[in-house]
């Protein structure tokens, strides 16, 4: 009797091992990427949410640049190029025998369909301002483009780096929101809606082969599931790791490394310019007089972010250090608040879902009570922040990091939410959308910088910390995020 | 020889008035302020300055929870005095016009009320208003009418059939007289029994709207925000979490006993032969 039950029972664990091994082994080459929100569709020129860069930027979509890890731009579609002297006319030649993963070729032709689209009339692109400079693109032949723009532009190669400006398919273009068809190294299998996107190695990439065969990006709202699912080994990594008080934990495990790198996201109490009081700009210095920057890195962000005094990014080599021109001085606010007449002031602050906000508001409050300012916090979900704050400028206060790279030109839009109006600083980006001599741009940014912090539109807080989290045994991961991007061409696992 | 006041009803009422007595007491005094933020002293553990420790931000433990009781509590007794407003006097009216038009229109206006789920109503409410304590009280209020209504009528009604009403109704007394000076003490016992219980719902319901954000909203400290807040935290400052939930359960326990207490020591039906 025994020997006829042990010896199934032996079988079954023999089995039971072989798919251990398997796992195992299989384990090396795929990898599960945690994300904070799910992207609402996946076609990159046609959204505006980071989710969807953070999915398919690098890894289905290629453009004719591409930023890299360190934040410079280097040639991907494209293999080179020629500017002409007047910086006007840009002359592409792409890589021969890239497909796209539907097998068609990819030519010149697609090149002028994309960016075409892009700047039309009726595109959708979120991003359209990128495009904004180009008069013509012409086929040369099928390996060469020639872009022609109405004005010099220095920045013009870094534009064509953005997700937005991925190289697409008109034979595919309808079907991207939920069946993305690109020329990367990975292409689309599956998206369970609400769950997770599943992409697979691309057999016939024209590029470096990539060392995973699969790839899973999981959606995790929740930081604290987050936490779990990192903690079970469910999630593989988790670059824009929401939970930084978590972070020594990790620190502390060999079986993670903890990745602190930096963003483009300047973290800023947005500030309604056009709202009572708030057009006062004495009101306004006395808010960031108010604010300590330090405690706010310390208290919301454990420590994770650098404080910034403008609306630029730290790391940048143009960066201009100006938070002693609003340094903590509760004296100073209070005679300022004196001033201007408005000792019982009360602000309303509404602040979307991310730590940084709903902490940062907090301790915004209580350090804007110390001068005298009451403050009513209103908790919004994201969608009702884009409705009520982004497009209704029914605000006085709300924080949010802003992590398109190089953006301190939306100063210059008038009706953007923080209503901030004025004809010098937009004469300033007018000035350095036409220059292309290096000095002259820096010298223009550095005096951009002063102007939205002498004029103290918002309150600058911090640079966002990028902190993430992976399995130590992963290599190759992003450790800044100079885009929006999680590329995973240059992944892989130690053994 | 008098009877004994129950144990049940004896913690209850300790534990009760332990938070009750903490919650008046922020009135006046904190051992620390809650509404300056002291980064630098964040995560403390509980002895030495602080008590109980501190928060994330550098705020006493302690001077949190006892604002955190009077948020509760003010949002409990507010929202069962609605209920108890509106509820009674429907219960009152019903009862008097047992059988007939009035009757059916409160009582099936009752069942509507409870068909629906009083969470998912609440998070409408505090949706469409936007959240405060204020809007928190307005949910739970609501959805303890009918409870009390209820509860109301079915007391009145037993007591409709005394002979004593029989009395008052022949000595010319009209229906709302005899429901006011008859009815109501008749059934006070049972009201104050529901009101224990229905507070103690509410404070939960309060804690529950705050801990997904709809409740009282920051810097008035709220248990249920409390316990949200720490999510992240548990693992290396478990007082975050442990603190504000013992305080629910003690406070909800507390107020279950004296509930169950009371009924036991008032319902003359109950109560043992010795």
């Amino acid at each position: 009797m025994t020997t006829l039950f042990t010896r199934p029972a032996w079988a079954a664990l023999a089995a039971a091992a072989a798919m251990n091994a398997s796992v195992a082994l299989a384990a090396q080459t795929s990898i599960t990427v945690g994300m904070q929100l799910e992207p609402p569709n996946l076609d990159p020129t046609g959204g505006a949410a980071a989710a969807i860069d953070e999915v398919v930027y690098a890894n289905v979509f290629e453009g004719l640049t591409r930023y890299q890890a360190d934040g410079s731009v280097a040639p991907a579609l494209a293999k080179s190029w020629v500017i002409s002297d007047d910086g006007l006319v840009y002359t592409f030649s792409l890589h021969g025998g890239v497909t796209f993963h539907d097998g068609s070729a990819m030519d010149a032709e697609d090149v002028k369909f994309s960016l075409d689209r892009a700047r039309a009339e009726e595109s959708t692109n979120a991003q359209k301002r990128l495009f904004t400079g180009i008069a013509s693109v012409d086929v040369v032949d099928p390996l060469t483009v020639k872009i022609t723009l109405s004005n010099p532009d220095g920045g013009f190669i870094t534009n064509l780096a953005w997700g937005d400006a991925v190289i697409v398919a008109p034979e595919s273009i309808e079907a991207a929101k939920t069946a993305p068809v690109g020329t990367g190294p990975f292409t689309f299998s599956r998206w369970v809606q609400g769950d997770r996107v599943e992409l697979a190695r691309n057999p016939d990439y024209w590029g470096r082969p990539v060392a995973l065969e699969t790839a899973t990006f999981k959606f995790i709202s929740d930081p604290t599931a987050a936490f779990a699912a990192m903690m079970a080994g469910d999630i593989d990594a988790f670059p824009n790791y929401p939970a930084p008080e978590t972070l020594p934990q990790f620190e502390a495990d060999p079986r993670f490394r903890v990745i602190v790198g930096s963003t483009e996201g300047e973290t800023i109490l947005s500030t309604n310019n056009k709202a009572d009081h708030l057009s006062d700009v004495r009101i306004r210095q006395a808010i960031a007089h108010a604010i300590d920057r330090q405690a706010i890195i310390d208290g919301a962000m454990f420590g994770y972010g650098t404080p910034i005094g403008t609306h630029f990014a730290p790391h940048h080599p143009d960066y201009v250090d100006l938070t002693s021109g609003s340094a903590h001085d509760p004296a100073r606010a209070r005679a300022l608040l004196k001033e201007a007449g408005a000792e019982n002031l009360t602000l309303s602050l509404k602040l979307p879902p991310p730590a940084y906000a709903r902490r940062g508001g907090e301790i915004i409050a209580a350090q804007l009570r110390e001068v005298g300012i009451g403050t009513e916090i209103e908790n919004l979900e994201w969608a009702q922040w884009l409705e009520q704050v982004f497009r209704g400028k029914d605000y006085d206060l709300t924080i949010v990091s802003h992590t398109e790279p190089m953006d301190i030109g939306i100063y210059a839009n008038p009706d953007y939410y923080f209503q901030y109006d004025s004809a010098a600083f937009q004469g300033m980006i007018g000035d350095l959308k036409l220059a292309t001599d290096p000095a002259e741009r820096t010298r223009l940014m550095k005096a951009a910088q002063r102007k939205v912090a002498g004029d103290y539109v918002n309150g600058f807080l911090f640079q966002l910390a990028r902190t993430g989290v992976s399995n130590a045994k992963i290599s190759g991961l992003w450790e800044n995020a100079p885009t929006q991007a999680n590329d995973l061409t240059g992944v892989s696992w130690s053994d | 020889m008098r009877p004994r006041l129950p144990v049940t009803l004896v913690a209850g009422l300790a534990l009760t008035a332990l938070f009750a007595a903490a919650a008046l007491l922020s009135l006046v005094w904190t051992p620390h302020a809650v509404d300056v933020l002291n980064i630098a002293a964040r995560l403390q553990p509980p002895g030495g300055d602080h008590l109980l420790g501190t928060d994330h931000f550098g705020r006493d433990m302690l001077s949190m929870l006892m604002v955190g009781a009077r948020t509760s509590i003010a949002v409990a007794i507010v929202a069962v005095g609605i209920g108890m407003a509106l509820g009674v006097p429907l219960g009152l009216l019903a009862a008097a016009n047992h059988g007939g038009v009035v009757d059916d229109l409160v009582m099936r206006g009752n069942d509507l009320v409870f068909a629906f789920p009083a969470l998912v109503i609440a998070i409408l409410i505090t949706a469409v208003f936007g959240p405060s304590a204020f809007n928190a009280i307005l949910a739970i209020g609501i959805f303890n009418t009918p409870v009390f209504a209820r509860v109301t009528r079915g007391g009145a009604l037993s007591v409709w059939t005394q002979d004593f009403i029989l009395a008052a109704r022949v000595s010319g007394k009209g229906a709302a007289r005899i429901s006011l000076e008859h009815i109501l003490p008749n059934i006070a016992s049972l009201l104050i029994v529901q009101g224990t219980i229905q507070f103690s719902l509410g404070i939960l319901a309060e804690a529950g709207l705050s801990y997904v954000g709809l409740g009282a909203q920051p810097p008035l400290p709220s248990w249920g925000r409390m316990l949200a807040d720490s999510q992240t935290m548990i693992s290396f400052a478990p007082h975050l979490a442990v603190l504000p939930g013992l305080a629910i359960i003690a406070t909800v326990l507390g107020l279950n006993l004296t509930g169950d207490g009371l009924r036991d020591h008032l319902d003359p039906r109950l109560r043992r032969p010795s």
